[in-house]
């Protein structure tokens, strides 16, 4: 049997204090198969991995590596079998050329000199045997993220790997690079490599893998053969509930009497004549490509950026945010798109992180109310069921959906009116994706407005009431809900036709 | 688990304890009331320096100015009084004033205009070394009234009143760092500045707040140096911004900033000063002192280091 398999995890089971991670999961990898593994956010898999590369030690269970059996792993012991991970940060040096990160650690050398010319020959090799077209001369902070992977990959096939783990590989690539990823590892399948792939996009994994593992709250659920899977099948064993209705139903009606935010012809942060009204109650949503102007009109919005003409209007009067405070006050919030660097304060507490923008008013001469810090948190984990054995509990430590919670208790906390959403979902899973959007339809019942920027064509068009789209930092259209469609909002989203849109449109 | 817990959280403490055994067995005069009243005095200028200092590399911040704002306010507080005849109270709040102010500039040049808080302090360092000399001719002066020895030479009963004002402002260290709302807002800003500012906290103001309060301990240090030695020297406060660095850092404050407590700090500053006493009441030869403090230093930060690498696995 055991030859049968590249890699086996055998009843693996890891503890930490207070919680159990994974407990009784097995997983065998045939040889050069892809195997994909997938699960929620915090379902385990990273742990499950780090059990193969040795930087986690489990509690208890073994691995089998072709037949061998190791009750651990260390980083080298997995490296001398052949296991390579490749991460999501890549451990590129972008100010050496590609040859020199293909041998980091082990240059190609005459004596003491670095044989420059014999180590670009063996990187040309390296790189046309996964037939990747890189130059070897070039430096790595010039190529563009889809080739800093094919690198990564390139060096773990340089070092003999058996076993290739790719953990979220196509999360930082365009689709373009991951059609080229793809080839690269349908090739190193050929070559009888044995893949394990983890990712959220169920598509992907549907194109590319034999066999897919679901796990769940740290526990093995099932095996399925690729082939014979479906996607509501694998959602479903995922989130171990129905999740037929992805865009929960809002009953509550937008009040079309009250404006609540207006922005008239505001230019600034690169953002042309920007024009809008957003209805109390309203999902307003803001379509376009990365890069369109959306973020930047919404960083005016909440003051983190100066707006240089126009007006904005919350409640009919005229407001000048300079700074995050300022609008915060006046009751503009934003849970912004990149959660870990700009969103949740990791190194501090929930409760520091939810009681943030409030602090100043719950302290009498500087001095917190610590009765009032302590309630609001309660009220707001209980209310937006944020998982969490203690209120103390650092951010840094919670998964992504629960993190993007925290943030969203921290805008309740301050009684915020209108809530930007910059991509609400990115990174999340998928059952916590549908506890979001329950949130934000809560918000919407309780009086809030939302404006909410999505590149998600599906969730822009499911949570949206209207949907304005913007091009090269101005509004090149406007749906209602009737209207809504995904091929026209393209239309309006590529500027390269725009002035023809327009014509069209004027038509 | 959780004694394991409580003793990575007070290593410090261990640590210091074990000193002090040591240095007891060692030498008996160490553990004298005599000796322990010296050691408080001793430790005094540092500690209260250490204070804005540790609330500086809170937000991952630096800094290397305190050692010339205690040497401007050795000189500029005696200058006042002796040259000037300033009466003793206005003089030692003017002196606290112009520290404070020091610090704004440090806050001005950090937060404003955006120069690394290391160039910025550095910078400052050598202006106001420089104007030091610039007002003593690079003279010492002495002959204060005898009302100034309240803050470094009189006792209250037993205790010297300069301990009292170390003990008072580390109480009030902790109630900023513990109770107030700016106290949250330096953890915060020390994890994550981009992500503070965009929760609503005034990143600019706090850094000018913090390294105004710098400004303002080193001064109070300076203050009661110089009531302490009686003489206002042109190297008064030089390369004390090393040793107050190192009781911070001692103390488990992070250098990235966003980790600490005022109690580690605490602790880092009595394992200095009873460190040094005790090497002298041995007669270890002063530079044998000074390896065996970098010694020490690296294998407090050592131990701190190991435990954190082994949390993030």
């Amino acid at each position: 049997m055991s030859e049968e398999y590249a890699l086996e995890l055998e009843h693996i089971r890891k503890e930490y204090p207070g919680v159990v991670a994974l407990s009784d999961v097995t997983l065998q990898l045939k040889k050069g198969e892809i195997l994909a593994l997938i699960g929620e956010n915090g379902a385990g898999k990273s742990t499950l991995i780090k059990c193969c590369s040795g930087a986690v030690v489990p509690t208890s269970g073994h691995i089998k590596v072709n037949g061998k059996v190791f009750s651990r792993m260390t980083p080298q012991l997995a490296a001398e079998n052949g296991i390579a991970i490749i991460y999501q940060e890549f451990n590129n040096v972008g100010e050496l050329s590609a040859a020199e990160n293909l041998f980091l650690g082990r240059p190609i050398r005459k004596g003491v000199v670095i044989d420059r010319k014999a180590m670009n020959e063996e990187a040309r090799k390296a790189f046309d045997q996964l037939k990747i077209d890189i130059d070897p001369n070039e430096l790595v902070k010039n190529l563009t993220v889809g080739y800093q992977q094919m690198i990564e990959i390139a060096k773990a096939i340089q070092q003999n790997a058996k076993v290739l783990i790719m953990d979220e590989p196509s999360a930082p690539l365009t689709s373009n690079e991951v059609e080229n990823m793809f080839k690269v590892v349908r090739l190193l399948k050929k070559k009888g490599i044995s893949i394990i792939y983890i990712s959220h996009r169920l598509e992907e994994i549907f194109a590319l893998s034999d066999r897919i593992e679901v796990i769940r709250d740290g526990e093995y659920i099932d095996t399925l053969i690729t082939k014979d899977a479906t996607v509501d099948q694998l959602i479903k064993l995922m989130v171990g509930r129905d999740m037929s209705q992805k865009y929960p139903e809002r009953t509550s009606k937008i009040d079309q009497s009250q404006v609540v935010l207006e922005l008239q012809h505001v230019y600034g942060n690169g953002d042309k004549d920007i024009s809008f009204k957003l209805h109390k109650g309203e999902v307003l949503g803001l379509g376009g490509l990365v890069g369109a102007g959306r973020t930047e009109i919404a960083e005016v919005i909440f003051g983190a950026k100066k707006k240089t003409a126009g007006k904005i209007l919350l409640n009919g009067k005229e407001i000048n945010p300079t700074c995050p405070k300022d609008a915060i006050d006046m009751g503009i919030a934003l849970v912004p798109e990149d959660r870990k660097r700009h969103g949740a304060l990791l190194t501090v507490s929930i409760k520091n992180n939810v009681n943030m923008p409030i602090y100043q008013r719950i302290s009498k001469a500087s001095v917190i109310n610590s009765t009032v810090e302590r309630n609001t948190t309660k009220k707001y984990i209980d209310e937006l069921q944020i998982k969490t054995p203690t209120m103390a509990q650092l951010v840094k430590n919670l998964s992504g959906g629960n993190q993007q919670k925290v943030i969203l208790a921290k805008w309740l906390a301050a009684d915020a009116e209108v809530i930007i959403f910059d991509e609400p979902t990115r990174g999340i899973d998928v059952g916590a994706k549908q506890e979001i959007y329950k949130l934000i339809n809560k918000l919407i019942a309780e009086g809030h407005s939302v404006l909410m920027i999505s590149s998600e064509m599906e969730e822009l068009m499911g949570m949206s009431d209207r949907i304005i789209v913007l091009a090269e930092h101005e509004i090149t259209g406007e749906l209602s809900k009737e209207e809504f469609n995904a091929d026209t909002i393209m239309a309006y989203a590529s500027a390269l036709d725009m002035d023809k849109k327009k014509e069209e449109v004027a038509k | 688990m959780k004694a394991k817990g409580a003793i990575k959280q007070n290593a410090i403490w261990l640590v210091f304890i074990g000193m002090v055994i040591i240095f007891s067995v060692a030498n008996p005069t160490f553990v004298k009331p005599t000796n322990l009243i010296a050691i408080s005095r001793q430790i005094a200028v540092y500690g209260i320096a250490s204070i804005g200092m540790t609330f500086v590399i809170l937000i991952a911040g630096i800094d290397l100015s305190i050692g010339s704002i205690i040497t401007f306010v050795n000189i500029f507080c005696a200058w006042l009084m002796v040259n000037q005849n300033m009466p003793m109270w206005p003089a030692v709040l003017l002196s606290l004033l112009c520290a404070t102010l020091i610090g704004v500039l440090n806050g001005f040049m950090v937060a404003s205009i955006g120069i690394p808080a290391l160039i910025a302090t550095f910078a400052s360092q050598t202006i106001f070394e420089g104007i030091s000399y610039l007002i003593s001719g690079g003279m010492p002066i002495s002959g204060f009234t005898k009302a100034f020895d309240l803050f470094g030479k009189s006792s209250l009963g037993p205790v010297p009143v300069c301990a009292i004002i170390m003990i008072v402002c580390f109480l009030v260290g902790g109630f900023i760092l513990n109770k107030t709302y700016f106290g949250r807002y330096f953890y915060a800003i020390g994890g994550n500045e981009e992500a503070s500012e965009l929760s609503g906290i005034r990143v600019n103001r706090t850094k000018y707040l913090i390294y105004a309060l710098s400004g303002f301990f080193a001064g109070l240090a300076g203050i009661v140096m110089l009531s302490r030695t009686g003489s206002a020297q042109n190297t008064a406060g030089k390369g004390y911004e090393f040793d107050v660095i190192t009781c911070v850092v001692l103390g488990g404050v992070s250098v990235n900033g966003g980790v600490g407590k005022m109690s580690g700090v605490v602790a880092g500053v009595l394992i200095i000063g009873s460190l040094t006493n005790g090497m002298i009441l041995m007669n270890v030869n002063q530079y044998m002192q000074m390896v065996v403090k970098g010694i020490v230093l690296a294998i407090a930060v050592g131990i701190d280091c190991m435990s954190k690498k082994r949390q993030a696995v």
